[in-house]
């Protein structure tokens, strides 16, 4: 197969590169430039796309033997990725934009750019794995499950799984560096990235803050009574204990947390731990990786967090939302996340939080 | 088979001058040493420097040799900026990030106001806008800058018009495209600086040399040993501006044969696709430089597809990134952005043949097509 390497200059996407030539495909490196204006260096683990990392997909290329180019997609990611984030927050739900990332850039503007330019897939460093079935090709988590990212894929609709080429799935992340060692790659030990890589800082609020503005608005219990005042409603997340700077302790002592954000008024509600517990979840946009969910009811897990435990639930499909309900209460669940379905190690499909109760 | 129609960027080093430069590298002495073997190794470096003269017509003592066409460009633009009080540079909208990026950095950091002069739809620049600005401002300008062809769009600048316009005020030239492959006199053109480069000659990477007029002294860039006039101080570069003046007295360039292939080129590409524009087509060009505007297309893909077809041209602007930008030169020349980043530069030099415009233009048609639908899936 003629393929296309998405490098972003860590160690995974590098060796995934040298493994999908190791496997006989002609495979070509492109490193996605997703900022207008790049850093040149990375601070820490956080952020990519800067200069440094461009240089270091540059060098793992060279050092596997394949072609290397840079893409532009910084609009496309400004507008699918960025601008979804903070539309989102001011929506007052809270958005994993990296989700958001392989469902816009990675698996749609990459792979619909490379096969029309006659590729036949795209190969990422990412920690999952796909399996042959009858029903066509499903997705499953990796080996392991410290770095398994099968529920940032869970966006992936199944033409797009198809194209999607993922050779780090069966191995665990330690091995890979030391490959990356034996492979001569000089990111072999260059850290992990995390946070979210358009906000170097790793400060979402103050990000947000800088952007959207902060307005002052009311902190309310769910009587209405006002308890205190923050500085822009989009700045917090349901189930947040800290940095609320209330000054009326409740009656018992106990602390207090977010448990609703109101955009349109600007009101951030708080309340006990108790209140913060949600038994059942509503999706909507749903997109299912293998065999589309019907109105029966089945049982499975559900996941809310990139790398949150898998809870058992029963799912089903109602007025075309996914609704999961939970065995066991979860405490503090935004809309916007993404509820990811599993069917044991398989990812089903996945859809945005709407509701919770 | 593998064809290069790159040789703007760089082209292949002549055998003469590869043999000039091992001859060199295996010689002993520092062309500043006073003794026998520095005495020998500083005879190569001012016969070479008396080659460079004569074939730019000037005085060898005119020639300074810097490490690149680019620190030949600083040195002048910050140099005949400090040479005098005046604080307004004027330089072509056209010109080489060597010569802009100096100048804003001037306008930055020093105070200096610049001027950029407009160039019409075929890329040559407006000589009018040139003399109402010179007319208005004339006891305020520190220098002109504008290049003798664009590395872009290989379109030749009226030089003589522009001194003549210039009468005393300095004005550089970046003749890095020119030299060698059209006619060029540094005396009979009149100018006080002038930039030419070594590998775009024939001649190694990493030499290049300032051509400015005797008895113009402006400030050191690099302080040190007081070598080339006391302004670019530093061991000289023996084996390469050896090399380099091998690659200009040995002159294989072959402006008919390469101009010859562009045309052949370029009639092809427009056979193939006519809706395809050739950027400059109108104006005086240099022989062997074609930029091609090809609608509907993104130039990275069509790089990243000619590539693999193993054909290597250019998309002409990148920044430090290796991202591909809207071309400064094309939308000088009105394009919109769009169109200029769907454009490629393929520029022919002596080594090609009639063979790789044939293989280039078989290749193209089905690139163009892949490119058009790769485009069309990004605005979905």
């Amino acid at each position: 197969m003629r393929i296309i390497a998405a490098m972003s200059g860590g160690v995974d996407s590098a060796v995934a590169a040298a493994r999908a030539v190791e496997a006989g495909n002609e495979v070509i490196g492109v490193h996605l430039a997703l900022s207008s204006n790049p850093q040149k260096y990375r601070s820490g683990a956080r952020g990519c796309c800067t200069i440094e990392d461009s240089h270091d997909a540059r060098r793992a290329a060279d050092v596997i033997g394949i072609p290397f180019y840079i893409w532009d997609m910084a609009d496309e990611f400004h507008e699918g990725v960025v601008e979804n984030f903070m539309s989102e927050y001011k929506a007052g739900r809270t958005p994993n934009p990296c989700l958001r990332c392989n469902e816009k850039i990675k698996f749609a503007a990459v792979l619909d750019r490379a096969k029309a330019m006659g590729f036949d897939g795209v190969v990422t460093g990412h920690y999952a794995r796909t399996r042959e079935s009858e029903n066509g090709r499903t997705l499953h988590r990796a080996v392991d499950p410290l770095k398994d990212q099968s529920y940032v894929l869970a966006v992936l609709n199944r033409e797009q799984i198809n194209g999607a080429i993922f050779p780090l799935g069966d191995t665990e992340k330690v091995d890979i560096r030391k490959e990356a060692q034996a492979r001569g790659l000089a990111v072999a030990q260059k850290p992990d990235s995390h946070d979210i890589c358009f906000v170097p800082s790793g400060d979402n609020a103050g990000w947000l803050r800088e952007r959207m503005g902060s307005e002052v608005g009311p902190i309310v219990d769910q009587d209405g009574n006002k308890l205190g005042e923050h500085k822009g409603a989009y700045t917090y997340t349901i189930g947040q204990r800290k940095g609320l700077g209330l000054t009326v302790p409740t009656e018992d002592g106990s602390p207090r947390f977010v448990l609703k954000i109101e955009p349109v008024t600007n009101t951030v509600v708080v309340g006990s731990r108790e209140d913060l517990a949600v038994t059942s979840m509503r999706g909507e946009r749903p997109i299912f990786c293998g065999p589309e969910v019907g109105a029966a009811p089945l049982r499975g897990f559900v996941q809310v967090r990139a790398h949150g435990a898998a809870l058992d639930c029963t799912y089903y499909m109602e007025n075309s939302q996914l609704v999961a309900e939970l065995d066991q209460p979860l405490l503090g669940l935004a809309t916007g996340q993404a509820m990811v379905i599993y069917d044991g190690d398989r990812v089903v499909g996945s859809a945005t939080i709407c509701e919770t109760a | 088979m593998s064809v290069y129609l790159d040789h703007a960027a760089t082209t292949p080093m002549f055998d003469v001058a590869i043999d000039a430069m091992n001859a060199s590298l295996r010689k002993l002495g520092n062309p500043s040493s006073l003794h026998t073997e520095g005495r020998s190794t500083r005879k190569d470096v001012e016969d070479a420097r008396e080659k460079i003269a004569q074939a730019i017509d000037c005085l060898s003592s005119e020639v300074i040799f810097t490490g690149s066409g680019t620190e030949a460009d600083n040195a002048a633009i910050k140099g005949l900026f400090w040479h005098t009080d005046k604080k307004v540079i004027i330089v072509s909208s056209i010109e080489h990030h060597a010569v802009l990026d100096p100048a804003h950095w001037l306008v930055e950091h020093e105070g200096a106001e610049l001027i950029e002069i407009p160039v019409n739809s075929s890329g040559t620049l407006d000589l009018d806008f040139l003399k109402k600005v010179v007319a208005e401002r004339r006891s305020e300008i520190a220098l002109i800058s504008v290049m003798h062809s664009n590395n872009e769009t290989g379109v030749i600048q009226p030089i003589t018009e522009v001194v003549q316009i210039a009468e005393d005020i300095p004005v550089h030239c970046d003749a890095v495209q020119s030299f060698t492959k059209v006619p060029l006199s540094f005396k009979e053109l009149g100018l006080f600086a002038m930039t030419i480069s070594g590998h775009k000659v024939g001649g190694p990477l990493g030499i290049g040399a300032l051509i400015l007029r005797r008895a113009v002294e402006i400030p050191a860039l690099l302080h040190g040993g007081g070598q080339e006039r006391e302004i670019r101080s530093g061991t000289l570069n023996a084996p390469s501006i050896v090399a380099f003046a091998a690659a200009v007295e040995v002159h294989l360039y072959d402006a008919k044969k390469v101009a010859a292939l562009r045309d052949s080129f370029e009639s092809g590409v427009i056979a193939a696709r006519p809706d395809a524009v050739i950027n400059g087509k109108g104006a005086h060009r240099l022989p062997g430089i074609s930029n091609i505007t090809f609608p509907g297309t993104q130039s990275d893909s069509l790089l990243l597809l000619m590539d693999s077809q193993k054909v290597s041209c250019s998309t002409g602007a990148a920044c430090t990134a290796g991202v591909h930008r809207p071309s400064h030169v094309l939308m000088a020349m009105g394009l919109t952005d769009v169109l200029s980043q769907s454009s490629l530069r393929f520029s022919f030099g002596t080594t090609n043949t009639e063979a790789d415009v044939a293989y280039a233009l078989s290749v193209l048609p089905g690139v163009i097509e892949r490119g058009l639908a790769a485009n069309a899936v990004g605005r979905k």
